[in-house]
């Protein structure tokens, strides 16, 4: 921790009867990548426009560096805003949008235009500083709003699901883009997403959020193979959660009772240790096959009938239909290791129990 | 006969184009014609006598020949003007109010904004005068300026509303984010971008005021305030001095100039933008 973390603590923001944001409490690692994750409406959005100062918190408190500015007007905040429709001045040039925080701030019009280019260079616009903002494609406008942002050199530099707007290709590539300007400039991101996949490519540090809260928050690896609630897991990537009853603990491991089947989790990976419960497994992390016998010792497994094979190139994403009459998903690689099986087989599906968790239903 | 036939029928809604442009200008030629013609007595100023026209200038090189002809313009300038900058101010801020900010009587004020629009002059006109009578304010000026201030604001507020809300209200919050103040903002982001709704808000107001004759004649009343619709309408039961055609067909070409110039710039901006694209 350094003197430069952006704390948020304890904040409510309520709209009438309507909490958007719940006693939300964060700290920002100065530098740092980071993402709020979420599905819309959970309060992400808010969150980041009370620390750009566009809203005002009902309760609580945030900081940066230790100088309150939770009452602090936008304009007066070392923060700059990357929005999602990215707000560029339609009647100004390019490199007009790019000098106007400088121009703001006090910066002379000569300083202005170097600093100006120097910005446009690095988002690599350098040929489009006299073009006005509707002669840019989407994927150009962004890096215009980049630079717009960046140039001020904030202390903090909020991205509003900043690649909403562009195609998966370009989504692709300015996830890479950004976070090759992240770790340039040093400055802390704080990136606002619903999409999973692209919170895990870019930020070191991803908070969930639903419903006002964070759910979990932690590096996307981590929370990927050990998430804290059913939620994560199911909002980050995909999870087989099995309803189960905990029965009991011995040698480091929780045993539980699945549908009849007994099943072993490490306590290590255990949210929860009595009562009932979810175990859960990630389509990957769980086998097919076709014999018992097949079955790697220690393996836990459960038998279960092929209701869908669907090839998608890379792997096949296979649907078992387990005996308590839900569906698992599987993903086997397609390293040519196993024949493929077909709808309609009888499998055992199968998985180290330290690939499993157990998180409270 | 067939293929004559069938060239209407490909060419029926041009020629009914043509027939419709005619029937718009056929009375501004005609203006314009008479604008050089002179009369041979007054009451002949509107007569289109194909044997009896006579070419001359004068209408034109002489347009204060005729008397009171001048001081009615100028007074219908003079009012336009004052007429335009006040309802134009006031209908922008009404717009801002109505399209920035949530306030009790919102609503209502959003509905009743109409209501100028949708009275009949002729009422408007006799209220007006009612009202004047009543405050024992003296007509003349005044009372023109008030009454046309009055009808001008609902056509500017409803020509400014439009281009506002089709502002994006995300422009302020980028501009405020960028470090500038509400009135910086709004002086460097949002009226440059609402400039052409003003605009035109203003020339409307404009037209408005300079065209409008049954409310003026109500609350002009014997003050001698004749504007220019309410000199041509006096001088009407004389016999119409020949120099009102010139001044209308000057009228009508500043307004085309304006028009062309407009188009202009309009296409070379979008060549040039074509051009760096």
């Amino acid at each position: 921790m350094t003197d430069q973390d952006l704390c948020i603590e304890g904040v409510t923001k309520t709209f009438g009867s309507f909490t958007a944001v719940d006693d939300l409490t964060l700290t920002i690692p100065d530098g740092s990548f980071f993402a709020l994750l979420g599905a819309s409406g959970c309060g992400k959005t808010t969150t980041l426009r009370m620390v750009a100062g566009l809203e005002e918190p009902t309760a609580g408190r945030i900081t940066l560096g230790g100088l309150d500015i939770t009452r602090m007007r936008p304009y007066k905040r070392p923060v700059n805003t990357v929005f999602q429709s990215y707000a560029l001045f339609p009647h100004l040039s390019v490199a007009d949008n790019v000098a106007f925080g400088l121009r703001r701030k006090g910066v002379s019009k000569a300083d202005a235009r170097g600093r100006v280019a120097e910005m446009l260079d690095l988002v690599q616009l350098g040929q489009y500083g006299s073009r006005r903002p509707a002669q840019l494609s989407g994927g150009q406008q962004q890096r215009v709003a980049l630079a717009r942002a960046l140039v001020n050199n904030p202390e903090v530099l909020l991205l509003d699901e900043p690649l909403g707007a562009l195609d998966l290709k370009l989504r692709r590539q300015m996830q890479i883009e950004l976070k090759r300007i992240q770790t340039e400039v040093g400055i802390t991101f704080v990136h606002v997403t619903h999409d999973q996949e692209e919170a895990m490519t870019m930020a070191d540090t991803v908070a969930v959020m639903n419903e006002g809260r964070v759910e979990q928050l932690g590096a996307p690896a981590e929370m990927y193979e050990f998430p804290a609630s059913a939620f994560v897991a199911n909002f980050l990537g995909q999870s087989n959660l099995i309803q189960a009853q905990v029965t009991g603990q011995a040698d480091g491991h929780v045993t539980v009772d699945a549908h009849g089947n007994r099943l072993a989790v490490p306590a290590g990976r255990c949210r929860v240790t009595s009562g009932s419960a979810l175990l859960g497994v990630r389509p990957e992390k769980l086998h097919l096959a076709a014999d018992p016998a097949a079955v790697p010792q220690g393996h836990a497994a459960v038998g279960g009938v092929v209701t869908d094979a669907s090839f998608t190139g890379v792997s096949t994403q296979y649907l078992v239909r387990a005996p308590w009459g839900s569906e698992l998903t599987v993903f086997v690689p397609n390293s040519g290791v196993t024949a493929p099986q077909l709808p309609g087989a009888e499998v055992h599906v199968h998985w180290a129990p330290a690939h499993s968790f157990l998180v409270g239903s | 006969m067939r293929s004559l036939w069938r060239w209407f029928a490909e060419k029926w809604v041009f020629l009914l184009g043509l027939m419709l442009l005619g029937y718009l200008f056929v009375p501004i030629a005609v203006v314009l014609l008479l604008s050089f013609n002179q009369p041979g007595s007054r009451n002949t100023t509107y007569v289109l006598d194909f044997n009896d026209l006579h070419f001359t200038m004068d209408n034109w090189t002489n347009m204060c020949g005729a008397a009171g002809l001048c001081d009615s313009l100028q007074r219908s300038i003079i009012i336009g003007f004052c007429a335009t900058v006040l309802s134009t101010i006031l209908g922008t801020l009404i717009s801002f109010a109505l399209v920035r900010y949530r306030f009790i009587g919102r609503g209502a004020t959003n509905t009743l904004i109409f209501l100028p629009m949708a009275t009949p002059e002729i009422v408007m006109g006799t209220s007006l005068l009612t009202l004047f009578i009543g405050a024992k304010l003296p007509l003349g000026f005044l009372t023109i300026l008030i009454a046309h201030v009055m009808f001008c604001i609902s056509f500017v507020v409803v020509t400014v509303k439009a281009r506002l809300a089709g502002l994006d209200p995300r422009l302020q919050e980028a501009a405020m984010d960028l470090y500038a103040t509400p009135w910086q903002a709004f002086r460097l982001v949002i009226l440059p971008l609402v400039m052409p709704g003003i605009m035109a808000a203003a020339l409307l107001a404009f037209s408005l005021s300079f065209d409008d004759f049954i409310i003026t004649n109500f609350v002009t009343g014997t003050s001698g305030y004749d504007t220019f619709p309410m000199f041509i309408w006096g001088s009407n039961l004389r016999g119409i001095p020949p120099q009102v055609n010139a001044v209308a067909s000057a009228m009508f070409l500043i307004s085309f100039a304006f028009v062309i110039a407009g188009q202009l710039r309009t296409r070379r901006r979008s060549a040039r933008r074509a051009a760096t694209s």
